[in-house]
C-alpha cells in the first residue's frame, strides 16, 4: 500500500470534513450508556451472558444501516490483533478498557466511522457518535435516534426515578457524555488555560487531554465534557456544555487577536520553526509533533501559512500516534524507530500536500 | 554510545549529574532511564472512578463507631447477582439493575455527591419500556394544566384537557392489565 493510500484509510472520513467553528472545535461526541435490563452489567457477568449479548448483537445489527450510517460492521475484540485494537482507540472508535480489560468485548462500527456501538465495555452498550465541529445539537438529535432504533429489540434497563441504570453511579440517569474536542494554543500561549480550568470545573464540566482520562492535553487539545448525568435532561446538560465552549471560543479568539498584535512576529517565527521542523527533521517524538503541530494549525488559522490544508492537525494527531506507526511500518518498533517513523511519516504527509496544490 | 546501564541498547538519554560539585555524565537508553527514575514514567491514568470508592467508604475511626444496625446495613446482599453493598462500596460499581433497588436507601447521599445533589433523572425515556412511565408523566402534566384552566375559568379548554387525562389513563390501565399476565 502506498502511504498515500494508507493515511487515506488511516483517518476517519468525517474527520477531514468542516464543521462550525472548526477552527477552534475540531469535533463534538455524544456517548449514551445502556444496560441490558435482565443480565448483570459486564464487569460482573458470566462469559456465557455475555456471549449470548455478543451473540444478539451481532445477529441483530451486524451488516445493518441506520440513517446515512451505513453498514455498521461488527468487530469482536478477540479476533482483532493487540495492534489493531490500538488503532481502534487512537482513532477514538473503542476505549482503551475495551481494547485491553474485555475480551467478551465488540463494536459495532459504522463504514464512515461516525458511529460506533461498543458491546459489553463497562454497560453492555455504549452509542458513540461523532461530528466534526461544534455540532452538538445534530449529534444529540442522532443519537436519541440512534439509541430509539437499538431499543426496538432491546429492553434497556431503566428506572422511573433514577433513569438509565448503568454499571458505575458516575453515568446513572441520561447515560449521557458530551464532549468537544478544543484546539486552544492562544489560551496556553497566553498562560490562561490552567487558570481557566478550575472554573470551568466548577460548573460541573471536565477538562482532559485528547485521550480521555489521565491524558494531558497534548497539542493544546482539549476535551470538554460534562460529569453531572442525573437530575439533569440531556439538552439542558448540553445547554450548560455549550454555554462554556462559546466562552472558551470567544476568549480564544480574543487571545489570538491579542498575540497578533503585541507579537505578531514572534508567533509567526514560531509557526515558522514548527513547520521547518515537521517538514525536515528524521526523529521527532510525539510530544514535539503534537506541540508543532498545534502552532502549525495556528499558523493556518492565522493565515501565516497558506498552503496546507487545515485538517493537518487532525489527521496527523492520530497518525503519529505509536500504532498507527507500528502499522505504517508494518512491524513493531522501538520507541527510538517510532520516532524515526513518525518524521517520515509527516515529511510524506507535507510532500502529499505540495503535490495537491499542482 | 551503548547505554552506561544495560550495555546492549544505544544510549539516547544524556544528561550531567552534579552532587556536592562532582559533575556526573550519564549515558542510557530510553528503557533504563525509565527504570532507573532518571524520566518520569508515564503516571497511572488517574480516574474519577478510582476516587468514587473513597465517596462510599467511612473512614477507619468512624468505622469502629458503627452500631450494630449499621453493620446489619452493610451485609444487604442483591438478589439478582450476589453483591453486597459491602462489594458495591470498596468496588464503585453496581452489579446489575437490580442493585438499584436493593441499595436504594443508601444512594441518595452517594449521588448527591456525584451529581450536584440531584437523586432523580430527568430527560429520555424509552420508548417501548418506558412507554407508561412518559405517559404517567404526561398525566400529571395534563392535572397541573388541568387546575390551572379551572383557576382562569377557561372552562372550555379545562374540558379539552380533561378527556385527554382520560384517553391516557384509559390507555394505561389496559396496559397494567395486560402487564401482570
Amino acid at each position: 500500500m502506498s502511504s498515500e493510500q494508507f493515511m487515506n484509510e488511516a483517518v476517519s472520513p468525517w474527520l477531514k470534513e468542516d464543521g462550525p467553528d472548526s477552527d477552534i472545535i475540531m469535533s463534538s461526541r455524544i456517548r449514551l450508556a445502556r444496560n441490558f435490563e435482565q443480565s448483570p452489567f459486564p464487569l460482573f457477568a458470566e462469559e456465557a451472558i455475555l456471549d449470548s449479548i455478543l451473540y444478539f448483537m451481532e445477529k441483530e445489527y451486524n451488516h445493518q444501516s441506520f440513517l446515512h450510517y451505513k453498514e455498521l460492521e461488527f468487530v469482536r475484540m478477540s479476533e482483532l490483533k493487540p495492534m489493531e485494537k490500538q488503532v481502534l482507540v487512537e482513532k477514538h472508535l473503542i476505549s482503551p478498557h475495551l481494547a485491553d480489560k474485555s475480551n467478551k468485548g465488540a463494536a459495532l462500527i459504522s463504514k464512515n466511522e461516525q458511529v460506533s456501538i461498543m458491546v459489553n465495555e463497562e454497560d453492555h452498550i455504549r452509542t458513540q457518535l461523532y461530528f466534526p465541529g461544534f455540532q452538538l445539537d445534530k449529534a444529540l438529535e442522532e443519537a436519541f435516534l440512534l439509541d430509539d432504533w437499538l431499543e426496538e429489540k432491546i429492553d434497556y434497563a431503566f428506572d422511573e426515578t433514577r433513569g438509565y441504570l448503568t454499571s458505575c453511579p458516575t453515568n446513572v440517569g441520561t447515560g449521557l457524555r458530551a464532549s468537544v474536542m478544543m484546539h486552544l494554543p492562544a489560551l496556553v500561549i497566553t498562560r490562561k488555560m490552567n487558570r481557566m480550568i478550575p472554573a470551568i470545573n466548577q460548573l460541573g464540566l471536565v477538562v482532559r487531554g485528547i485521550y480521555g482520562e489521565g491524558s494531558e492535553a497534548l497539542g493544546n487539545i482539549f476535551q470538554i465534557s460534562n460529569q453531572i448525568t442525573l437530575g439533569r435532561s440531556e439538552p439542558d446538560i448540553i445547554e450548560d456544555l455549550k454555554g462554556v465552549v462559546e466562552k472558551l471560543i470567544e476568549h480564544e479568539r480574543h487571545a489570538r487577536n491579542l498575540l497578533m498584535e503585541q507579537s505578531g512576529i514572534e508567533l509567526e517565527d514560531r509557526v515558522f520553526r514548527s513547520y521547518g521542523l515537521l517538514k525536515y527533521s528524521r526523529i521527532v517524538e510525539s510530544k514535539e509533533t503534537a506541540k508543532c503541530l498545534s502552532d502549525v494549525r495556528l499558523g493556518i488559522d492565522l493565515g501565516f501559512i497558506k498552503d496546507i490544508s487545515k485538517s493537518i492537525l487532525n489527521e496527523l494527531v492520530v497518525l503519529t500516534q505509536p500504532a498507527f506507526l507500528q502499522q505504517y511500518a508494518k512491524k513493531m518498533l522501538t520507541p527510538n524507530e517510532r520516532d524515526v517513523f513518525r518524521a517520515s511519516l509527516i515529511r510524506e504527509r507535507f510532500t502529499l500536500e505540495q503535490r495537491e496544490e499542482f | 554510545m551503548e547505554c552506561q546501564e544495560c550495555h546492549k541498547n544505544h544510549a539516547i538519554v544524556h544528561f550531567a549529574q552534579v552532587i556536592n560539585g562532582d559533575k556526573t555524565e550519564i549515558h542510557v537508553c530510553q528503557q533504563c532511564a525509565k527504570e532507573k527514575g532518571y524520566v518520569s514514567p508515564d503516571e497511572d491514568a488517574y480516574s474519577l472512578h478510582h476516587l468514587l470508592s473513597g465517596l462510599f467508604n467511612p473512614n477507619s475511626e468512624a468505622m469502629q463507631k458503627l452500631t450494630e444496625q449499621e453493620k446489619e446495613q452493610q451485609e444487604i446482599q442483591c438478589d439478582k447477582c450476589g453483591m453486597t453493598y459491602q462489594e458495591f462500596a470498596s468496588i464503585g460499581k453496581f452489579g446489575c439493575a437490580s442493585c438499584y433497588q436493593t441499595f436504594s436507601e443508601h444512594l441518595n447521599p452517594l449521588f448527591r455527591k456525584v451529581h450536584s445533589g440531584n437523586t432523580i433523572h430527568e430527560g429520555k425515556v424509552p420508548k417501548r419500556v418506558g412507554s407508561d412511565i412518559s405517559q404517567r408523566k404526561k398525566v400529571r402534566e395534563l392535572k397541573v394544566k388541568l387546575q390551572q384552566a379551572i383557576a382562569d375559568e377557561a372552562f372550555e379548554d379545562a374540558a379539552k384537557i380533561r378527556d385527554q387525562i382520560k384517553g391516557l389513563e384509559k390507555n394505561l390501565n389496559q396496559h397494567g392489565g395486560e402487564g401482570e399476565v
